[in-house]
């Protein structure tokens, strides 16, 4: 089994409150110097045999099929050594 | 013939017995359509209500998209030749679809908004407006936690200039949505997203108003008139 990663993050210019909220808060913990905190999604997917480039399209699929929403996401495909 | 509105259910729908009341009291059938189901019972229009569906834990609505009766609706919505109203996780489900431009993010402030909610009509030519005057504010109700609209600047300004934006928030922006936009429609008028509740809307003794059943009587409209939508 192989495991392939699927990174998903807001695009830069759609607003995310969520790290927001989580960067004020790092200053209340004594993290100082942190001037930005977006928040993502990461999907382990495990697939059957080795990944080849076939495999890879497929994931990638996936990725802008369901895994993101591309009219607010990017999203990055990498296979996990 | 009375007219006959489907209601999907989803797992998790919330919303889908105070929308098929509404479909009744405005005087049209209301016949419940469930997720799985294969086909859509021929119906002459569907409203997928509010609520939550299959947990929303990927996004809202991305799940429901894909349900078995969602093969059949998109393909009639996108034509032009079904009418579909979604309402809250309906208009999610819209977006997520790609029959509706845009997402629905989480709110600016992070916090559930549940309150009553006036809304101005922009757009009385949809299939789901015609019983409203032009600027007309409606009190309706409001209840989301991921109701903020968003989507390029190049779409909303397409969106305004087509006078695509169906209904707008009046007063505060209750969610940060771009613009204030509350609803939308498609480019034929038949598939109309809004955020807030006008299903809430239909009764004195449970509503805030009774202003949200003109989105229930627009349809029987319509459907009566089999005048072509076209926003």
């Amino acid at each position: 089994m192989a495991r392939v990663v699927v990174d998903v993050m807001l695009k830069p210019e759609i607003l995310d409150p969520q790290g927001q909220a989580i960067a004020g808060a790092c200053s209340r913990l004594g993290f100082e110097g942190i001037k930005e905190i977006r928040q993502g999604k990461r999907f382990e997917v495990e697939v059957e045999g080795v990944v080849d480039e076939a495999r890879l399209a497929d994931v990638r699929r996936l990725a802008e099929t369901m895994l993101a929403n591309t009219v607010i996401e990017d999203f990055e495909v990498r296979v996990e050594e | 013939m009375t007219a006959r509105v489907g209601v999907v259910t989803f797992p998790g729908s919330l919303d889908d017995r105070d929308a098929a009341r509404a479909v009744a009291l405005a005087g049209a059938e209301p016949v419940s359509l469930w997720h799985a189901d294969a086909d859509l019972r021929g119906v002459d229009a569907v409203v997928l209500p509010g609520g939550f569906s299959y947990g929303d834990y990927l996004r809202c609505g991305a799940i429901a998209r894909f349900a078995p009766l969602m093969s059949e609706l998109v393909p009639a919505a996108r034509s032009g030749a079904l009418p579909v109203l979604g309402i809250c996780n309906g208009f999610q489900i819209l977006c997520e679809s790609h029959l509706l431009p845009g997402a629905l993010t989480r709110n600016s402030s992070l916090r559930f908004v549940n309150r009553d909610q006036v809304l101005r009509v922009e757009n009385t030519g949809t299939a789901w407006t015609s019983s409203y005057t032009e600027g007309q504010e409606i009190l309706v109700v409001l209840k989301s936690g991921e109701g903020s609209f968003v989507a390029d600047e190049h779409t909303l300004d397409e969106l305004e200039a087509a006078g695509r934006v169906v209904v707008r928030y009046a007063g505060d922006n209750p969610n940060g949505s771009r613009r204030g936009i509350a609803g939308i429609t498609n480019e034929h008028g038949n598939v109309v997203g809004l955020m807030p509740h006008p299903e809430h809307a239909v009764e004195a003794l449970t509503g805030p108003s009774t202003e949200g059943l003109g989105f229930f009587t627009s349809i029987l409209t319509h459907l009566a008139t089999g005048s072509p939508v076209n926003a």
